[in-house]
């Protein structure tokens, strides 16, 4: 993908940098917009450094056309990555608040987690969307999904060296599934990428990137947080696992709501897939998965907890961020960045 | 998979599906293979699924198994 535009001071020298081959940067101006912003601002919702968060990470996944990928490692730019993160999972941390005893066998931890996943509230952008929806606001939300549906379960693959035993088979199983099975063409994010096309839209990574709020490249963020980060490794399990739990039932709404609007199995495939899959995903993530890996190390628990808390609270926010615009007859993307 | 484990196995997930795992077939009453396009599978054992053999949550809304 190309640099996004940016969206303030630290975007806007971030992007500057990563434009030059110059690899021993002058990245003061960078620290001080950051010491700047980050006192008084709620960094879930700050465009600025959300931004910036998505394109640091983004070096380790795809980068950037005609940026250097030497930047990946570079340690200035780590070291101010390091500094959003800390202040992102304190906010995160503080609004899971304080994890109650886990407990300790794969079963009763299986359980707390769909009461968990079932325990979720806001408002239902799968009953809107199955009901409701006009083929515009299908676009936005295809738009704001695509941001991760295009690299479907790329952050949670990270965690595989980082785990043993039972919650690593569990953990290969499920991606091999988001991967197509070996089944070329089949992969989640190439479903997704049919889906889009189906609607009309483009379907190159990124494509949409100045439509997408900071609240949506929070929650993709934050998996990346968790993802890449070894004393994380609970989190992005306990984070699969809610995401497991929360797809199958809105997949089918998500479907009926395709379907209501004259779309075809081409289309529908994505979510009539996760319908399926995300059943047997789930028994897994929760029962051998997050199970085994707490099972097997006990301390691993409040990780596995706060990762599925985080996500909850996550879900919640950007449910209400896209009911709220559609409630206001606005768009859920960002203002002016509707077309393209 | 060594000689002394079996081929396939089921989990009898409380309150949802059964997991199986391994080598099997799924036929349906005919004789005839069900479509089936991953390894590892979740029979429905609530009846109220809607792809049936299969899962597809539906047992999370109907409060199977809720009172066991
Ligand atoms: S057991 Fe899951 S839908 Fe019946
Ligand atoms: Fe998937
Ligand atoms: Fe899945």
């Amino acid at each position: 993908m190309k640099l996004p535009a940016h969206r303030g001071p630290a975007s806007a020298l971030l992007f500057e940098i990563l434009g030059q081959d110059d690899l021993s940067p002058d990245l003061q101006g960078l620290n001080e917009a950051a010491t700047l912003a980050l006192p008084d601002t709620d960094i879930l919702y700050d465009e600025d450094l959300q931004l910036c968060l998505f394109a640091l990470y983004e070096l380790h996944y795809a980068g950037f056309d005609e940026v250097s990928d030497r930047w990946e490692w570079h340690p200035g730019l780590l070291a101010f990555r390091a500094r959003l993160e800390a202040a992102f999972e304190s906010r995160l941390r503080e609004a899971v608040g304080s994890i109650p005893k886990v407990p300790g066998t794969a079963e009763e931890i299986a359980m707390e987690l769909f009461e968990l996943a079932n325990s979720s509230e806001g408002p239902s952008v799968a009953d809107f969307v199955s009901r409701h929806a006009s083929i515009e606001q299908v676009q936005q939300f295809l738009i704001q999904k695509s941001i991760y549906q295009l690299k479907e379960a790329d952050p949670h693959t990270w965690a595989i060296p980082r785990l043993t035993g039972r919650g690593k088979s569990a953990l290969v199983e499920i991606q091999f599934d988001e991967y197509g099975s070996g089944r070329p063409g089949k992969m989640h994010s190439e479903l997704f990428a049919q889906t889009m096309a189906g609607l009309g839209l483009d379907t190159g990574f990124g494509a949409y990137i100045n439509a997408i709020p900071a609240i949506t490249l929070a929650s993709v963020n934050m998996m990346s947080l968790f993802g890449l980060h070894r004393r994380l490794r609970g989190a992005i399990a306990g984070h699969l696992a809610i995401y497991e739990m929360t797809s199958s039932i809105p997949s089918s709404r998500y479907a009926r709501g395709l379907r209501r609007l004259g779309f075809g199995t081409e289309v529908t495939e994505y979510f009539d897939e996760h319908v399926e899959a995300d059943a047997v995903h789930e028994q897994i993530a929760g029962r051998d998965l997050a199970g085994g890996l707490i099972e097997a190390d006990p301390q691993l628990g409040p990780a596995v907890f706060f990762g599925a808390r985080a996500v909850c609270f996550m879900d919640e926010l950007l449910g209400r961020w896209q009911m709220d615009a559609w409630d206001q007859g606005r768009s859920s993307l960002r203002a002016g960045e509707l077309s393209r | 998979m060594s000689a002394s484990e079996p081929e396939a196995s089921i989990v009898v997930c409380p309150r949802g599906p059964l997991l199986v795992r391994g080598d099997f077939e799924i036929l349906d009453a005919a004789g005839q293979p069900v479509p089936r396009t991953r390894g590892t599978v979740a029979l429905c054992r609530c009846g109220a699924s809607a792809i049936k053999p299969y899962c597809d949550g539906s047992h999370k809304l109907n409060g199977f198994e809720k009172n066991s």
